[in-house]
């Protein structure tokens, strides 16, 4: 790496200087201050200083200054200018020393706006939380993390966002030269490959070996985690590189973002598409992750009524409205077997569509369509794939792939539908779409029955609680951050879902530790534009990243937090039940618990809460205090702080 | 495959003889629902959900209840005579009988908006 002609001595020249003039008593004072800190960062804070360290700390200061070093031009500016043009808001980390040098520079440089630094306490918490809100603001937020021990702590949260198709941007600091490694620590926070240990699950990466080349790959970067199928992506970010002056004759220019355009599908298959989907009798769409942006809700909106098929919402995105008439998610087992045409959109498990697995030990799949049934599937992930890890599920033989963006390519297909559609289609359609439109009214009103059971249960049913919620902010411009999969997925088939950042979809890797820190990053995308945040939230996931709770009061994200207290790994409970009795041994539900259950002590989510400053209250058990207790909670985040409710609940 | 078609065949026949009057012991049956872990899946009242079926209220008979969990279908695991006795699970069933029916859900403001 080049050095500054303005500072003759390298880093590590001049420290090495430092250090000798340290043991003369002479020149110990020397060091800048950004020196100093570097040096004693690189100590454990309780050390003592050394006798030389004393006497110098009470020496004169020295009259000859053998050398200062002064970076007025680091390259860390550069960097950040990058992050400026690239246009991220927010910059979420613990910090690290690996990318002190961007710290500072995103704080005195940047000014610490866009990105502005938001702290988490932990990285694996910095990733889901820009895996939130990616999924909101549609682009990544800037994760600074260290490129060994934090990329460690970070990679499941990666690898969540990796199988959630959300872009997500990481910077990992380390330092290259090892000449230029300073102590134990630098060593052992350095590695020869910083992107190896998440390259698996990461769309890119790269090792920029200089300013030009960090400028590049950011951008580069960038335009591979926004081109669909979005992904995370990595660049590595070297301590001299960023703490060390800019070439003299570096060019400060950074390269330009271009307009990126999603892929679209081939023509020729679209056309074919179109006609299968004018003469099916009884066409059904499938969508997981379809509605990227705003636009492909009113497409699939659009598309559903054009062609008069039913929709069934897998909830990986918010794709389509929960009480349109074609909407068929609450009878999504019959709407399927009746289909004479499937077609998926984003689709991530095709197999698991089609089929049922059953089986009490060995899998035993049964497939649920009609025999004839025509399959289509329009999907982004069908032009990435990664070998290792098992995300792309069974595979499922379709009749027609089309590799392809699917919001992309449904303006072309609701076109070539229109063209093809005859007065005799469009009446058969009308008298489909009314016959589905009642099939809905109908599975809503099976809905609330269901919802009713159990209503004044305590603990507190999960309907229950998911009404009470509903009934406070329906009124507000909301926006549901996490995943209701753990509360039966009650707000999902109660509330009224019509805009796409009303809900973002659950953790692409089932990785728990996801909900809290992905809910507080959608907050922090929702709070410019005044939304009411709301979270329903697992209580083993939180103690996985409680550490959110302080991120959201120090930065004042406003997001209501309604606990879902079951006080256990629920799912395991269940789990293990069911191993013992496949052994036909049962197991009584206190055995059960071993391993399972959060309690005894029984967590205090309230003292949690307000011990990292966020205003709560609870637990509540009876149901009859909801009410009350969501109103003070709304209006707590109305003016702009978290709240927490503790709410003990039904397991499920 | 056999196996879970006697079960179904035995759940749908059973399930014709629902709303017979319950004849267990409804304190037994409460606990038992507890003990054995019913409720991890269906609930502390029988009300289902995302992992298990609605029980109460109104659930089927004492024998169509033995019938199915000795052959459950589905994910659901089996519950052999080892694990528990008729007579327990016919408490079960008088606990699940005795759940009281909510208001009908029109009825309920809360679910209509």
């Amino acid at each position: 790496m080049k050095k500054s002609k303005t500072t003759p001595l390298a880093r590590r020249g001049f420290l090495k200087g430092a250090a000798a003039g340290a043991a003369a008593g002479a020149a110990a004072l020397v060091a800048s201050p950004a020196a100093q800190a570097q040096d004693s960062a690189a100590r454990p804070s309780a050390v003592p200083p050394t006798p030389a360290q004393r006497a110098a700390e009470n020496a004169a200061p020295a009259a000859a200054i053998e050398e200062i070093q002064i970076v007025e031009r680091p390259g860390a500016d550069y960097m950040v200018d990058v992050f400026k043009s690239l246009g991220f808001e927010y910059l979420f980390a613990t910090p690290g020393s690996s990318f002190r040098g961007i710290h500072e520079s995103v704080i005195n440089h940047g000014g610490n706006q866009n990105p502005e630094f938001i702290t988490f306490t932990h990285e694996e918490c910095s990733v889901a939380a820009a895996n939130g809100y990616a999924k909101i603001e549609g682009k990544p937020a800037l994760v600074c993390a260290h490129g060994t021990v934090g990329i460690q702590h970070a990679a499941m949260a990666i690898y969540n966002a990796y199988c959630d198709q959300a872009p997500v941007f990481v910077i990992a600091g380390n330092i290259s030269d090892a000449a230029e490694r300073r102590g134990r620590v630098e060593w052992l926070h350095a590695v020869q490959d910083v992107g190896a240990t998440v390259r698996e699950y990461t769309k890119w990466d790269d090792n920029p070996a200089s300013l030009t080349h960090f400028g590049e790959s950011a951008v580069r970067a960038y335009q591979i985690a926004m081109t669909a199928p979005m992904m995370p992506v990595l660049l590595a970010a070297d301590g001299v590189l960023q703490e060390s002056e800019a070439p003299k004759d570096f060019d400060w220019r950074i390269p330009k973002l271009p307009k990126i355009a999603a892929p679209s599908g081939d023509s020729a298959a679209v056309a074919e598409l179109a006609q299968m989907l004018v003469s099916a009798e009884n066409p059904v769409i499938v969508t997981s992750r379809s509605a990227r942006t705003p636009a492909g809700l009113k497409l699939l909106v659009e598309l559903a009524e054009v062609t008069g098929a039913g929709v069934i919402d897998q909830q990986r995105r918010m794709n389509f409205p929960s009480r349109h008439p074609l909407n068929q998610t609450q009878r999504s087992r019959p709407a399927i077997a009746s289909a004479d045409l499937i077609l998926g959109l984003e689709v991530y498990d095709f197999f698991g569509v089609v089929h049922t697995l059953g089986g009490q030990v060995n899998v035993i799949p049964r497939s649920i369509i009609k025999p004839g049934t025509k399959l289509v599937s329009i999907s982004s992930s069908d032009l990435f794939y990664k070998s290792n890890y098992q995300n792309f599920q069974r595979y499922e033989a379709v009749d027609l792939s089309i590799p392809a963006d699917a919001e992309a390519t449904l303006p072309a297909l609701i076109e070539a539908v229109k063209r093809l559609l005859t007065d005799d289609r469009k009446q058969a359609i009308q008298t489909r779409a009314a016959k589905l439109a009642q099939a809905n009214q109908q599975a809503l009103e099976q809905t609330r029955t269901a919802a009713s059971y159990a209503w004044d249960a305590s603990p507190v049913s999960t309907a229950r609680l998911s009404a009470e919620i509903w009934a406070q902010i329906k009124d507000e411009d909301w926006s549901l951050v996490s995943d209701p999969f753990w509360v039966s997925n009650w707000p999902l088939r109660l509330w009224d879902f019509n805009k796409h950042y009303q809900f973002i979809g659950g953790a692409g890797g089932e990785g728990v530790g996801y909900l809290a820190p992905a809910a507080l990053g959608a907050a922090i995308a929702n709070k410019k534009h005044g939304r009411l945040s709301v979270s329903i939230q697992s209580d083993g996931d939180l103690m996985m990243a409680n550490g959110v709770l302080w991120t959201a009061a120090h930065h004042r994200v406003p997001l209501l937090t309604v606990m879902h207290n079951n006080r256990a790994y629920h799912q395991e409970i269940m789990q293990l039940q069911r191993v013992a009795n496949q052994h036909n041994r049962g197991v009584d539900i206190d055995k059960c618990k071993i391993g399972t259950a959060i309690e005894n002590p029984n967590i205090d989510y309230t003292m949690l809460a307000k011990s990292m400053g966020v205003q709560a209250e609870g637990p509540i058990s009876d149901p009859k205090d909801l009410s009350a207790a969501i109103r003070r909670g709304v209006e707590v985040v109305k003016r702009g702080d978290p709240y927490l409710i503790d709410v003990i609940t039904q397991p499920r | 495959m056999i196996r879970n078609l006697i079960a179904i065949a035995l759940f749908a026949a059973a399930a014709l003889s629902a709303q017979s009057p319950a004849s267990g012991n409804t304190e037994n049956g409460k606990r038992q629902f507890v003990k054995l872990g019913c409720y991890t899946c269906h609930g502390y009242q029988g009300q289902g959900g995302g992992a298990g079926a609605k029980l109460a209220p109104h659930p089927i008979s004492a024998a169509a209840l033995i019938a199915y969990v000795r052959h459950p279908a589905g994910t659901m695991p089996p519950f052999t005579n080892k694990v528990v006795s008729d007579k327990d699970l016919t408490d079960i069933q008088a606990y699940l009988a005795s759940v009281p029916a909510p208001p009908p859900a029109k009825d309920i403001p809360l679910l209509n908006r």
